[in-house]
């Protein structure tokens, strides 16, 4: 596997420490579908984190607005406005920054959370093992909207809630790929090798398998932020979110308890929909073409 | 969390192990009742776990239960202590917890104080509706999945197999509550009248008996359609995947010398292969399958157990919400023990172990 | 009676963007009740033969030349009759046969299988033939419900011959039959195999990397390289007076059991079997490792030339013997 491999080592090995990022970038960028689904995350992160630059209180404090209410998509306002009458495009891309940042935000804890099981239940054969993957097992059947409602009830309302509920229901499966990668990389002799030298535990796990497993982790955390995004809107939407913050979830939501739905304002709809969509669809693309560099497949038909 | 997506599913099934079988040699087939045992006893443990969980995390309500149950409604103090003693507050930890399993086992999952019903009876009540929804989206799913799925991965590359899988990579990226209120949207502004817009039928009319069954029909169109279209995508993967995996297989090549069609070889040879991976993890969608109910009754007000969640969310309502998790946490652990049955039934070589 | 004739066989496959010539012009005949086998190494197209006779390579590969079966071009025929030549007529022995076989059917159903396709009878009838068939492969027909796993290789083996003479073909392919199976095992595969095969006067055609199991069973040999013939004719006289130099050597591999010179006798080829896709059109494909290699041998058209009565070999050593 093409890793990008790096050492503590300095200077003298910089110039060929980028040959293997680059080889990957000349393959990447052969892939239709991974080429436009980074193309849309660049655009999504761009968007998200400028927004500050021309959004202010005036276009999202209900107090402050003064556009027409629930008004269609006209010249001044492009998607139209919502119920209190701020224009539903500014909100779409101040929306971007709440989902986004909980996405990855949650993503991130998932990768810690699972790794560190996945690499304990892998690296310590034996009792510990077996209870550990025992629990992710079970874990991994409880069905995750339950669970994720409940703590967020428990916790209470919040981007906290959401965050720690995605984190805790989705840590399983990255436990699970982390533990098999463990146990494949621990195989290897220069395990043993580094064990003979005296090596203790944190340090084989952390020295020699970590870096081995990270690339695996990396890959699957863009699936991963894709499947967390959809979770946050769809807590959200149930009215697990923080009314006050503006987010996708938060926006279709408000579509929905408000009456907008009978009134027919497909206009307050649909911007947030798509724009989870076209994240989702980014996150899931990129992820896929980065796999199949990595891990290519064969096909063939017979007659 | 919602649904694996469908590359992880790919993985899944080689990394976990889903599926994979030793075989074994001339090995006498082992006793059924002995594998049942083996199979409930997990069942079993699996729900015991799910019970620690839920007397856990219920416990770690920050406000004192008692209060958060009884807001908003004038009671004494005399009340307060009878329900007290009820919950079994003042008891320890441990003592509280064997109280609790001992509650559930029989049936005693609390009272709703928003709605003024004991917990399993609402359960009950609204159990009907989750059942229908969704079991005829799973059967639907199933069906239209796995049929899309082998065609698309028996032609793998083919153009019916690139448009198959680019709807369905789409499909999952929509969430499910979007789709619903989109096509609520459709029925109720735009094509008014054809179909309802939500509920489960029609109040205040009282139908005969096939009139009725008409009249819930309508009602259950739309829902099971959004419920279906983000689940099906899910087996089309699987199935696909499945199918692809068999395609290299040289028993097919001995089918084919045998002189069958292409289509007999798909159908008596690479399918059923292909269809015993796909069975497990059909079912260990099954939690996704619930979430989708959630959020599709919530956005049709479908009265079953998903809407019933969504209420609970209201106060909190948390003895609702502790029974509602439980009960979809155990039907999962019920229809996984199921799965695995099948499994047996279907696979000769798990037999043998 | 003629049973099989090839022509010219070539297969070409395209792979990525380029196209492999796996199989580059075969010719040989079969008669009915004749046995012939098909040697090399891997990568030198005998598979590919064997499984272009029924027409059975992947939709990539392209095939060229004339298939006569019992007098019908085989490449020619529509899918119909293609389906109902297969296995009635023309069966196939495959190797591995763990995998070979559906491992969720019993092996009784998998044989009952080609003959509810092809015949007009009814299931008791295939079911007493399933079990006569069983029987005379030395598998009780009482594991005919049994599944593949629960047989041993040797027993899998027998079935996938079992199932081969389901219908009573004219000629039957046995692909690598006895590899992956121990030595004793192969032994009784291989006697049983002749002994129905001589019964019956079916024709058999079996592929081997194996010279020596190839020799005890057939009447004639075949031995090719890189997608050609490097000599064909009678098994014995080919192993005794071998006419290729890549045949001596194959021939120089395998000890013969009882012949204790054998033993000692240089064997081993230097370099590697060359890559199909490399194969130049020009000359020799074995040149490289001929050890009595002439300059123009890289260059000059090689033909199979006539070696004797009934024998042809590849080799332009073959004419000057002829002409000295």
């Amino acid at each position: 596997m093409t890793a990008a491999v790096t050492t503590a080592s300095g200077g003298l090995t910089a110039p060929s420490r980028w040959n293997p990022v680059k080889r990957f970038a000349r393959q990447y960028v052969r892939m239709p579908t991974g080429v436009a689904g980074l193309v849309v995350l660049v655009g999504f992160l761009v968007l998200a984190l400028t927004a500050p630059l021309y959004i202010g209180a005036n276009n999202l404090d209900v107090t402050k607005v003064n556009g027409p209410l629930l008004a269609p998509p006209s010249s001044a306002y492009w998607l139209g406005t919502d119920l209190p009458g701020r224009s539903v495009l500014l909100l779409t891309i101040w929306g971007s920054r709440a989902s986004l940042s909980i996405g990855i935000i949650a993503t991130v804890l998932t990768m810690i959370l699972g790794t560190s099981i996945g690499l304990i239940a892998g690296h310590f054969q034996g009792a510990v093992s077996r209870v550990l993957m025992t629990i992710t097992d079970w874990f991994i059947t409880l069905p995750s909207l339950p669970l994720a409602i409940s703590l967020a009830a428990i916790i209470g309302q919040g981007a906290t809630s959401i965050t720690v509920a995605i984190a805790v229901t989705s840590w399983p499966a990255t436990a699970r790929l982390v533990r098999a990668q463990t146990l494949a990389v621990e195989a290897r002799p220069f395990i043993e090798r580094a064990r003979a030298l005296g090596a203790g535990n944190t340090q084989i796990m952390s020295r020699q398998v970590l870096p081995n497993v990270m690339p695996l982790v990396l890959v699957s955390s863009t699936l991963t932020i894709a499947g967390a995004i959809l979770s946050e809107t769809t807590l959200s939407f149930l009215g697990l979110g923080d009314p006050s913050t503006v987010s996708w979830g938060n926006m279709i939501n408000q579509a929905f308890t408000t009456g907008a739905i009978t009134r027919g304002a497909w206009w307050y709809l649909l911007p947030p929909g798509i724009a989870i969509v076209l994240v989702v669809l980014g996150f899931t693309m990129t992820g896929r073409a980065v796999e199949n560099i990595l891990n290519p497949r064969m096909v063939g038909a017979r007659s | 969390m919602t649904t694996p997506n469908p590359v992880q599913l790919e993985v899944a099934a080689d990394v976990g192990g889903v599926g994979t079988v030793a075989p074994s040699v001339g090995r006498a087939r082992s006793s059924f009742p002995r594998y049942l045992a083996a199979k409930l006893l997990t069942a079993a443990i699996s729900f015991l776990f799910t019970l620690i969980l839920g007397f856990v995390m219920f416990s770690l309500m920050p406000s004192d239960p008692v209060h958060t149950l009884t807001r908003g409604r004038p009671t004494s103090a005399a009340q307060l202590a009878e329900l007290r003693k009820e919950l079994g507050i003042d008891l320890p930890k441990w003592e509280q917890f064997l109280h609790f399993v001992n509650q559930v086992i029989h049936g005693r999952l609390g009272y709703s104080y928003q709605f003024s019903q004991q917990v399993t009876s609402l359960i009950a009540e609204r159990l009907w509706p989750t059942i229908l929804l969704t079991g005829s989206a799973t059967i639907i799913s199933i069906v239209l999945g796995l049929w899309l799925g082998v065609r698309s991965g028996w032609k793998n590359g083919s153009l019916f197999d690139r448009v198959s899988s680019g709807v369905s990579l789409t499909l999952w990226s929509v969430p499910t509550f979007w789709l619903g209120l989109i096509l609520l949207v459709l029925a109720t502004s735009t094509f008014t009248g054809v179909l309802p817009a939500g509920g489960y039928q029609t109040p205040a009319v009282d139908y005969g008996l096939v009139a009725h069954w008409i009249d819930v029909g309508k009602h259950l169109v739309l829902p099971c359609l959004t419920l279906v279209l983000v689940v099906f995508a899910q087996y089309v993967t699987i199935m696909r995947s499945s199918i692809i995996d068999e395609l290299g297989s040289p028993y097919l090549l001995t089918a084919r010398a045998k002189g069958l069609r292409d289509d007999d070889v798909r159908r008596k040879h690479a399918v059923p292969n292909a269809l015993l991976p796909s069975v497990t993890i059909i079912f260990l969608q099954l939690g996704t399958l619930i979430g989708g109910a959630i959020t599709v009754e919530t956005v049709y007000s479908w009265p079953g157990l998903g809407y019933l969640t969504y209420e609970a969310l209201k106060i909190p309502d948390i003895q609702l919400l502790e029974g509602t998790f439980l009960v979809f946490s155990g039907s999962v652990i019920v229809m996984n023990l199921f799965a695995d049955l099948l499994y047996r039934f279907l696979d000769p070589r798990v037999r043998a172990q | 009676m003629t049973l099989l004739e090839v022509r010219d066989l070539a297969v070409t496959y395209r792979s990525g963007g380029s196209d492999v010539r796996a199989v580059r012009g075969v010719d040989f005949t079969l008669d009915a009740g004749q046995t012939l086998g098909i040697a090399g190494e891997s990568g030198s197209g005998k598979s590919t033969v064997a499984l272009s006779l029924l027409r059975l390579l992947p939709v990539s590969a392209k095939i060229t030349g004339e298939l006569l079966f019992q007098g019908e071009d085989v490449l020619t025929l529509g899918w119909g009759k293609l389906r109902a030549v297969r296995w009635a007529q023309m069966s196939v022995v495959f190797q591995g046969a763990m995998s070979a076989l559906n491992p969720v059917r019993s092996i009784g159903e998998q044989i009952r299988e080609p003959i509810l396709l092809h015949e007009k009878v009814g299931g008791r009838t295939a079911r007493a033939r399933t079990a006569e068939l069983l029987d005379s492969v030395g598998v009780p027909s009482s594991r005919a419900n049994a599944y593949p796993h629960e047989l041993s290789g040797g027993q899998r083996q027998r079935v996938m011959i079992a199932m081969a003479l389901a219908c009573r073909p004219n000629l039957i392919i046995a692909d690598e039959p006895t590899t992956a199976l121990d030595v004793i095992v192969q032994a009784q595969i291989l006697e049983l195999l002749t002994d129905l095969v001589r019964e019956s006067r079916i024709g058999l055609i079996m592929i081997s990397h194996d010279l020596s199991v190839l020799g005890e069973v057939c009447e004639r040999l075949a031995v090719m390289y890189a997608g050609r013939l490097a000599e064909i004719g009678p098994s014995r006289e080919l192993l005794t007076d071998p006419r290729h130099p890549y045949t001596e050597a194959l021939a120089g591999a395998f000890p013969t059991i009882g012949d204790a010179a054998s033993r000692l006798a240089p064997s081993g080829l230097p370099g590697d079997p060359p890559d199909p896709a490399k194969v130049a059109d020009q000359g020799c494909a074995f040149q490289p490792r001929c050890p009595v290699a002439l300059p123009d041998c890289a260059t000059r058209d090689i033909e199979a030339w006539p070696a004797g009565p009934g024998r042809l070999a590849a080799c332009v050593h073959v004419l000057d013997k002829v002409s000295s």
